[in-house]
Parts: structure tokens; sequence; C-alpha cells
């Protein structure tokens, strides 16, 4: 199998181990096309994206978790293939309580699962050898240092205390922890005990990883950086990540699919990158001069008759500050900058963004029926959006 | 596509590209992930790993140096008693030593009670206040693999608590030139006496530490049950010898741990009752202490591993 190396070297190697090393976005002519262009010497080509798009990494079935008073899972049945997925969820909406289930920790009410094609009823052992698993809530001691700690993790994985200790300092060195490991955990960041934690999920070299709310607690930067590194224990180090939050906005930027869920039922499974890679969104902002007290509005304007349509992306908090617009491509980068110099403006940030998810959402016609159930579910979505502009920056 | 390409060089051409994206993933290429394809050792490795890293932490091994002072203080003060026992033994020439194998712990049982009071809770409080038991069982280990390591942990270092002064005892004895047969059966009746005492007072700290998660009152628990028990049984006997009713002076041993182990010793294991008037129980009492400790064993081992369901994730 191929596995993509940092330097950008295609690893072959045998069995199926690293098969989720391949983006589970094999949809597209664009994939096989690009894939024959990539792996010289491939003939299969299509006959293999075919049996890689049967791969998948975790699959429930009419799934339902009950407990004395609550349904946690309500007859969930979901399939997730390789690379990130998101699993969005208000509080309470049965995220954590699915992970148990998976990691076959608890046993589900009604229906099956299975994790890298094993039973979660039986094969709990199997699966917990296979999988990492990053808990939303804190479970760090503070009296030792991060190398101890994450050295006595991969032993309880079963790594040979030699191995146990090299994979920890390479781990630790992955998700940015450098002298500081030597150091007890209890004088570390919020931000470095995430690293820890997920650390100690990745040390053993997983093939899939679970991750339970990695961005609770932090600032917007450090929040930036863990996705970052989520989106890298992917794409560089080969392994698919099932990743929760409350929090749509910050899932999109980050994930390949995306699994929405409200009081334990699947509101909605979708690809990311099928909608976002149509077209790209470009956010633009600008400062105000004496010239343009709203310099905004001025670029609006001129941006507009040179046949270029903005959105101000209305209901958004903090919208007037932010041009909204669709990059065709090079050019429109050149014709916003040429505009904001020719103003005379300067220009805080224009970033490329995916859609927004709830948009994604309104403009799928297929599951347009369950928009409005999406919607409603999610409630507090204007806080979501505000999260959303709020990564802008 | 299908197969991920190195993202940096395609985000350099990219006009203003999101900053924290591509100074990252500049950042991470200069460092190789490494697969790893070694051995993977399973549930039985992970738990004696567990067990040998819990029997190493009890005495503050591998561990901060003050984590290390009480177990070890605790250690030497265990040992000192014997080792003057036997100087004076040797030196004088004594026909016997001034303690018998058996006695020794019950002599001893306000340190061992210490002992297992401050390494109890550390076994396992910690893991539960830190949550970091979920960590363990998200990984092939059970709750049994949990249970069974730091049960055999605690019982193995409270063994070689109890059982080094009974070594120094007896090779002491031996310099002493006493009795071989007659030493070695008192030490062989010792060593089993105190196997016993230390699966006992290790599975009794334990489960109080295991439902007591918050710092120090593990530790009042625990010397509470052990070593307060024991000095208001000794109490009570003594009164009721006073009133000379023996046969309450017997079953009234059943309610302390340690007089529990000195009625199993005195009725199976050769030792003379501590017991006010050394009236220890007769065989046939013997018996129900004995069923009495194992059931208490097997309860405590029940206990924690039910605790440990419940703490599931
Ligand atoms: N052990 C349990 N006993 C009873 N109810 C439970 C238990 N665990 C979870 N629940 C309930 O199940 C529902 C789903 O909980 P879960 O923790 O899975 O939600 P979540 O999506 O992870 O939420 P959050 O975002 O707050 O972490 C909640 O209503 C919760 O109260
Ligand atoms: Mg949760």
């Amino acid at each position: 199998m191929w596995t993509t190396r940092p330097d950008g070297q295609l690893a072959v190697r045998s069995g199926s181990r690293r098969l989720f090393d391949l983006r589970g976005t094999l949809t597209g002519p664009y994939d096989c096309r690009g894939m024959a262009i990539q792996l010289p010497g491939l003939t299969t080509g299509c006959g293999l994206r075919h049996y890689l798009r049967t791969v998948t990494v975790i699959a429930t079935e009419s799934l339902s978790k009950r407990f004395p008073r609550v349904t946690a899972l309500d007859r969930l049945s979901v399939d997730v293939g390789p690379g990130v997925t998101g699993l969005v969820g208000a509080n309470g909406a049965g995220k954590s309580t699915l992970i148990k289930i998976l990691l076959g920790l608890s046993p589900a009410t009604e229906g099956r699962a299975t994790v890298l094609g094993l039973d979660v009823a039986t094969k709990g052992g199997d699966i917990r050898e296979r999988v990492g698993y990053m808990p939303e809530h804190d479970c760090l001691p503070p009296d030792v240092s991060a190398t101890e700690f994450v050295v006595h993790m991969a032993r309880m994985s079963g790594l040979p205390p030699a191995a146990a200790r090299e994979r920890t300092a390479d781990t630790l060195r992955h998700v940015g922890l450098y002298e500081e490991r030597y150091r007890p955990i209890g004088g570390y960041s919020t931000g470095m005990k995430q690293r820890v934690k997920l650390a100690q999920a990745l040390v053993h070299d997983p093939q899939l990883v679970f991750l339970d709310e990695p961005t609770n607690g932090l600032d917007p930067v450090g929040r930036d950086e863990m996705l970052g590194l989520i989106r890298r224990i992917h794409t560089d180090f080969g392994i698919s990540v099932l990743v929760t939050s409350h929090l749509l906005g910050e899932l999109e930027r980050t994930c390949d699919h995306v699994v929405v869920v409200d009081g334990g039922k699947l509101l909605r499974s979708s690809s990311t990158t099928d909608f976002t890679q149509r077209t790209a969104i470009l956010a633009v902002e600008v400062t105000d001069t004496d010239e343009h007290p709203d310099g905004t509005d001025a670029l609006r304007e001129v941006l507009h008759a040179r046949g270029i349509d903005t959105h101000d992306g209305s209901g958004l908090p903090g919208a007037g500050h932010i041009l909204l617009l669709t990059a065709q491509g090079e050019e429109t980068y050149d014709l916003v900058r040429d505009a904001v110099a020719d103003l005379g403006l300067g220009l805080v940030r224009m970033e490329q963004r995916r859609h927004h998810i709830a948009e994604v959402f309104t403009d799928s016609d297929e599951q347009a029926a369950r928009d409005a159930e999406a919607q409603a579910a999610l409630k507090d979505g204007d806080e979501q959006r505000k999260e959303a502009v709020g990564h802008g920056g | 596509m299908a197969v991920e390409q190195p993202q940096a060089q395609a985000q350099a051409h990219a006009p203003a590209p999101a900053p924290a994206r591509a100074g990252e993933q500049t950042r991470i290429h200069n460092i190789g992930y490494r697969n790893y394809d070694g051995p993977r050792l399973g549930r039985a490795y992970a738990r004696r790993s567990l067990y040998s890293q819990s029997l190493r932490g009890a005495y503050g091994l591998g561990r901060s140096a003050k984590t290390k002072v009480l177990p070890m203080l605790l250690f030497v003060v265990m040992c000192v008693p014997a080792l003057i026992m036997v100087a004076v033994a040797v030196a004088t020439k004594a026909n016997d030593l001034p303690v018998d194998y058996t006695r020794y712990a019950i002599f001893m049982q306000a340190v061992i009670g210490l002992y297992v009071a401050s390494q109890g809770p550390q076994a396992v409080s910690r893991d539960l206040r830190f949550k970091t038991v979920p960590l363990y069982f998200s990984r092939p280990m059970e709750t049994v693999d949990y249970v069974r390591a730091k049960y055999a942990a605690l019982a193995s270092a409270l063994f070689m608590l109890t059982a080094a002064p009974l070594l120094v005892l007896y090779v002491g004895a031996l310099l002493a030139k006493l009795d071989f047969t007659d030493q070695t059966k008192g030490f062989a009746q010792g060593l089993v006496s105190v196997a016993l005492l230390s699966l006992l007072f290790a599975g009794i700290g334990l489960v109080i530490s295991a439902v007591t998660p918050r710092r120090g009152f593990g530790i009042a628990a625990v010397i509470a049950v052990l070593t307060i028990s024991y000095g208001a049984v000794s109490t009570v006997q003594a009164i009721a010898y006073e009133q000379s009713s023996s046969d309450a002076v017997a079953w009234l041993g059943l309610f302390s741990p340690m007089t529990l182990i000195d009625g199993v010793q005195t009725a199976f294991l050769g030792a003379s009752s501590a017991f006010p008037g050394g009236a220890g129980p007769s065989t046939g009492e013997g018996v129900v202490y004995l069923i009495f400790v194992l059931g208490l064993v097997a309860g405590c081992y029940g206990l924690l591993l039910r605790r440990y369901r419940k703490v599931g994730l």
C-alpha cells in the first residue's frame, strides 16, 4: 500500500494496514486520474479505487444506547471511511457515548457496530489495540512528566520498554512538546496538556484515533494549532481520525467528512470536500482611512464595478467588516489586492474559507428535506457562526 | 485526490493562504513520522508492566525523591528492631530469639498500618482522582487486569515490608548458631503468616482507597480500619478477659484484621496468641478465622472489580 511520507515520497507497504492513508474522498473522476498520474506503474487505477471505496473504518447499524432516563443514541446508522471525520452535535447529543461503544467499553442496547471491520460487541480488545483514544476530560497526573506518563501509557498499549521510550520521544515531538516534556505535567498550560493527551492516544501508532473534543478550553490560536495537528494525524501519520466537537465551524476546515448527530439521532453524514472544493470563498477585511471612512463599503463598490459580486455574510456577527466573495482563480486575488491598493486601504486579511457547513447543507438538494431539521437542531447556530467568523482571525 | 501530497508546496503558491495552516504545514514536513511495526505484547504484558510499575511506585522508585521518603523510612523502621534483636542474640549467645517469627508483624502492626495507609491511596486513588483510569481501559487491558496488577503490587510490597525483618531474624538466628530445624520451621510459618497478612491488608487498603479518591480521607480511613480497630478489639478483649469470659475473647478477634491473622496463625501456624492471656482460638474456631480471612480477601477483590467496572470511561 502507499503511504504518504512527509517528504512527499510514497511508501509502498504490504497488507491492509495503511489502506487508511488514502483519503476518504475517493469519489469523483479526478481521484482516479490523480492516482494514475501519481502512482506510475499502477495499472489497476480505477479498479483499486473501487476496492478502496469499500473500506469502512467505522460502521454502525441501527445503534441505540438507552440509559434508564435518556436515550443517548437512537438507531444510529452511519458509515465512516478513512480520513478525518468530524462528529458534531450539541451537548448531550451522544458523541461520547458513541465513542465508548466503539471502543467496546459500553454495550449497545441494540444494533451493531464495527470498527476497522471488528465487531465492537465481541472484539473490543482487538479494537482497542488498534485505536487510540483521547478523552474529553482531564486525565493527566500532575506530578509526573509528560515523558514518563506517555512511556507508561505506551507500555500499557503493549509496546516493549525500548520501543515505548523511542515512540514517546517521537510522538511528543510530533505534537509539539520539546524541552518541557521533562517537567511535571502539573505546570503545563491547557494547550500543552491537550498535546500530552493527544500524544498518549498516538504513541502506539494506531490505525484510528478517537478524539473527544480536543479543542476544548483552547484559545483561538491553540485551537488552530490543534486543528492543524489533527489534519496532520491523517495526512502525515496516515492515521484515520474521528473527532468530536459541538462547533461545526471548526470541523469544516479540518475534516473530510462530517457526521451530525442530535439527540442521539443521525442528522447528516456528508463529505465536506465535495462541497468546498467546488468554489473557494474568499474573506476580505480592510481598514478604514480618512478618505474612505467605510473602507469595506468603498471596496465593495470598486469590486462591484470590476465585476465581482460580494456578500457581506449577512446575519453574521461583525459582518459589516468582512466581505465574502467567490474566488474564480488567481486573478481574483490580484483583483482584490489591486482594488485595495488603489483605494489606499490597509488589508487586514484575505483568506480562503470553506463554505460554512450550514450553508453546505442548505445547498444540497438531495437531502434538503432534512435541512430544516438540521438547522433547528443546531439551535445555537448563531453561536456557531460567530465561532466560524472568529476563526477567520 | 486519492493520495495526499505535501500541502506546503501547493499552498506556497497560493496567494495569501490561511497563515496558520501554511506555517503549520511547512514546519511539519521537516519531521518525519515513523510507523511502528514492532511487536504489540498485549494484555498480559501490560498487566505485568503495570504490576512492576506499581510495585516500584510503592517504594517511591521511579517517582520523585519526596515520595521515596516515607516508604523507605517505614521499611527501615520495620527492620531495625529485628537487627537489634539479632545483634543482642548473637552477642549474648542466647539460645532463642527474643521474639517469634509469627509475632513480629503483630509487634510492628502500627508501622504496617501506616505503610498501607500511605501506599494504598498512592496505588489507586491517584488514577481515580486524576481520571487516568479511562486511559487504561481504552487499551487492550480489562478491569481484571488492572485490579489484579494493583492488588498484586501492593500485596507484594507489603510482603517485602513484612518478610524482610523475618529474613533478618532468620539469618541472625543462623549466625547465632540456633537450632536450624527449629528456626527454619519458625521462619517458614512466619512467611506464610505475613503472606496472608499482606493479602488481607492490601485488599482492605485498596478497597478503602478506591472508594475515597480524596486525598487524606483514604489515609485516615485505612488507619482507622487497620490500626485503630486492632487497638479497640484488643481493649475489649482485655475487658472480656478480666471478666474471665475467654470464649468472648476468641470470638472478638474476628473484628480486626490483625487479630484475624493472629487467630489463624495461632490455630494453624504454631504461633502463641497475642490475645490477652494467650488464649487464642482453638482449631475449630481457627477454621472460622481462616474462612473470614479468605472471605475478606475474595470480597475485597470482588469489590475492587465492581468499583472499576463502574468507572468504565
Ligand atoms: N452513564 C450514563 N448514565 C446515564 N446517562 C448517561 C450516561 N452517560 C451519558 N448519559 C446521557 O446520555 C446523553 C448523551 O451523553 P454524551 O456524553 O454521549 O453526550 P455528548 O454528545 O458527548 O455531550 P458533550 O458535548 O456534553 O460531551 C446525555 O443526556 C447524558 O446525560
Ligand atoms: Mg462528550
